[in-house]
């Protein structure tokens, strides 16, 4: 299958590991992968912010490369930014030209690991990695793409990985993009409750298809001295 | 520029969100109603479907207001009760001024009733002469402490039942006590005698049934039912947005309204109320009042986007899932409706510009919207406050920095260049790290900033494009 990876503009700055992992996953599995080196970001945090028209100067690019990209399915490593595409691009270019393509590359928009399970039927990706991990659901994956259980099919294929559920992992861990600047004692206590429940799992990892919300979890956690880390699932998926 | 609101909310929350024993309290108390509200979710056949059937039933009721409102209305006049209609919180405030002076009446009892704290009615009583007392406990709690209520249906959550025998020694002179029973007994004691003294009684509403214009009152005291039925004037203060349209209706959002907002099968005690006592019954008030209030639900209901916040029943699923509410607590607010409904329905009530900050404190996780029993699509309306309130009067630097990053974004090989400047930027950060000359405070101050990638993920990529050409066979 011919696959385009959409990679968000924090995990192209700052986690490219996760990227690269999708990439070599995704090649593990046969299928062929593109990337367009000029889409930098999805728009959402213009859109977040409540600037729509500043939203669609950055989004505008991304529906017209991608609606002429002829790949099968857009891959993107990162639920949030995923309902970017798939659910709120409607929203932020109804009754303009790109309304019916912006819809349409939603369509074909996938969710990491909702594309391996759900789209490919994969679960087990012949990853192996021994430790003992716990899963945080990002909130926009989770409520805006229904992703709960790919990932954790997935997490459940992977050899010598023991998953281990923290309580309250749906809960938001307070990120919530320029949430978390705007309101950061919020933002913080949020983050906090989250950390709590993942240590108390006392697993090595915290996993998630997020790295944005990774960044706050792993923020919060260097800050206090703990030693747990996270990782983006793709980087689990990718070990072997 | 901050408003005073908004303010408030920074200032408030910041403390709240940091002090680790509100934390603490809150969590436990909810998890307790989160355990029994999974319980009483599971006796339903279909969870979701009810929640379905309740959204339908509230969007016919909302949709078709202005004809269930006359019926509910008229059903009601045909049984004696006055029925008065208040456009604005000061109108309000004069009707029921106004009934309770022709009724010469000197004190009242009054039962929970959030439409009242939203016209501040207390206030208007007390400076008007008249002595107000709350029947249910956890408001006379937070009255006794001239405190607005914590939550919409748990008002005293936040307090300890250490501090609640503390508050009843020093206004009520009990012996301390931490036995719920006792606490409530004391309350109890003194709140027997103003049922009886009292001369007008003041309720909210449930419900309103258009069908057979009837309030429907649910409640765990007992303590509604005093007010209604002692007193020789009842009044009902309720919204207009309460109308559902048939009797039937009830038996979908009684047992849903208690699952949803206090984890019970059936709140204990659910009554109707029709009219004042009729010739030949032994009991009910000489006179009933309805007062339906509308302050600014009709701006609500001009909104096509966002109407459907008028389904909400004021269960307080929403606030009682909200990872925001937990931290921040129901009164850093500092409106009458707090959690995620409240943010949502108070820039269109009370002013968008002076209300949009609770719009944009929210990570927009969408557990609010997930819990909500009526299907308010929350999260979303917040967005979309965000961008009404933006479009109308931007805050300019945002503006700016937005367009930016938008020129930026969509300029790749400008873009790549100034990345090595955030590396070198980043180098120096630990000089002011989290301190005040940091640009990235907000974050930095609580959490550490993962460094800038030594390769991007660009870089990654075309390197290994790079590696991948130079394997080909030269053709």
């Amino acid at each position: 299958m011919k696959v385009t990876l959409f990679v968000p503009c924090f995990m192209n700055t700052m986690y490219p590991q996760a990227g690269m992992s999708i990439v070599s996953v995704l090649e593990r599995l046969g299928h062929t992968v593109n990337f367009h080196e000029d889409l930098f970001c999805c728009g959402q945090p213009a859109f977040n912010a409540g600037y729509w028209d500043e939203a669609r100067k950055v989004a505008g690019p991304v529906v017209e490369t991608l609606a002429a990209d002829s790949a099968d399915a857009i891959v993107i490593g990162s639920g949030s930014c995923g309902a970017m595409l798939k659910v709120f691009y409607g929203d932020l270019f109804a009754g303009t030209p790109l309304a019916s393509a912006a819809v349409a590359v939603g369509k074909r928009t996938w969710e990491f690991s909702d594309f391996l399970v759900t789209k490919l039927g994969v679960t087990d990706v012949g990853a192996r990695f021994p430790a003992k991990v716990t899963f945080h659901d990002g909130c926009h994956g989770l409520r805006e793409l229904k992703v709960k259980q790919q990932p954790r099919r997935l997490l459940e294929h992977v050899q010598g990985l023991e998953l281990v559920e923290m309580r309250d992992s749906e809960t938001c861990c307070g990120f919530g993009g320029t949430f978390s600047a705007k309101f950061p004692a919020i933002s913080t206590a949020m983050g906090e409750v989250k950390c709590a429940a993942a240590v108390q799992t006392e697993a090595e990892y915290i996993v998630s298809n997020d790295s944005s919300c990774l960044m706050q979890i792993q923020g919060l956690l260097d800050r206090q001295g703990k030693p747990l880390k996270t990782m983006h699932l793709a980087e689990v998926l990718a070990h072997q | 520029m901050a408003t005073g609101s908004s303010q408030q909310f920074k200032t408030d929350s910041k403390r709240v969100a940091g002090d680790l024993r509100h934390r603490g309290l809150i969590q436990t108390a909810l998890s307790k109603y989160e355990t029994s509200r999974d319980l009483q979710k599971s006796a339903f056949q279909d969870w979701q479907g009810a929640r379905q059937a309740a959204a339908e039933r509230k969007w016919d009721a909302i949709n078709h207001l202005d004809q269930y409102l006359v019926e509910f209305a008229s059903k009601l006049e045909a049984r004696g009760t006055k029925v008065h209609w208040a456009t604005t919180p000061e109108q309000a405030r004069e009707i029921i001024l106004g009934i309770i002076r022709e009724a010469g009446a000197r004190s009242i009892i009054k039962s929970k009733a959030m439409t009242a704290e939203e016209i501040h009615l207390n206030e208007a009583l007390e400076k008007a002469g008249y002595s107000v007392v709350e029947s249910d406990l956890g408001e006379y709690i937070v009255q006794l402490r001239n405190e607005a209520p914590y939550h919409i249906v748990f008002p005293a959550m936040h307090l300890t039942r250490g501090e609640i025998s503390a508050l009843f020694t020093e206004k009520l002179g009990s012996a301390p006590t931490e036995n719920p029973e006792d606490l409530t007994m004391i309350a109890r004691n003194i709140l027997r005698d103003k049922y009886i003294s009292a001369d007008v009684g003041i309720t909210g509403a449930n419900f309103g049934v258009a069908e057979t214009g009837m309030i429907s009152i649910t409640e765990n005291e007992g303590n509604a039912r005093l007010t209604a039925a002692l007193p020789r004037v009842m009044i009902t203060l309720m919204g207009i947005e309460k109308i559902v349209a048939k009797l039937s209706d009830l038996a979908l959002f009684l047992p849903m309204l208690a699952t949803a907002g206090a984890g019970q099968s059936l709140t204990g005690y659910n009554s109707m109320y029709g009219g004042p006592r009729m010739q030949g019954e032994c009991d009910g008030p000489e006179q009933y009042h309805v007062v339906l209030l509308d302050n600014s639900r009709t701006h609500l209901l001009a909104d096509p986007e966002q109407r459907d916040a008028l389904h909400c029943i004021r269960c307080g699923a929403c606030l009682n899932v909200c990872p925001i509410y937990r931290n921040v607590g129901g009164h850093s607010y500092g409106t009458t409706y707090s959690g995620p409904v409240g943010s949502v329905i108070t820039p269109h009530l009370r002013g968008l510009q002076e209300w949009k900050h609770l719009s944009q404190a929210s990570s927009l996780c969408g557990a609010c919207t997930e819990a909500c029993p009526v299907k308010i699509d929350l999260h979303h309306h917040l967005l979309q406050n965000r961008r009404n309130a933006m479009a109308q009067k931007p805050v300019r630097w945002e503006k700016m920095a937005f367009h930016a990053f938008g020129f930026l974004a969509n300029r790749p090989a400008l873009l790549r260049a100034l990345i090595p400047f955030g590396r070198l930027a980043q180098k120096f950060q630990w000089i002011v790290k989290g301190g005040p000359l940091d640009p990235a405070r907000a974050w930095t101050e609580t959490r550490d900033l993962p460094p800038i990638a030594t390769k991007t993920f660009t870089d990654q990529w075309r390197a290994k494009k790079r590696a991948a050409s130079s394997k080909e066979p030269v053709q």
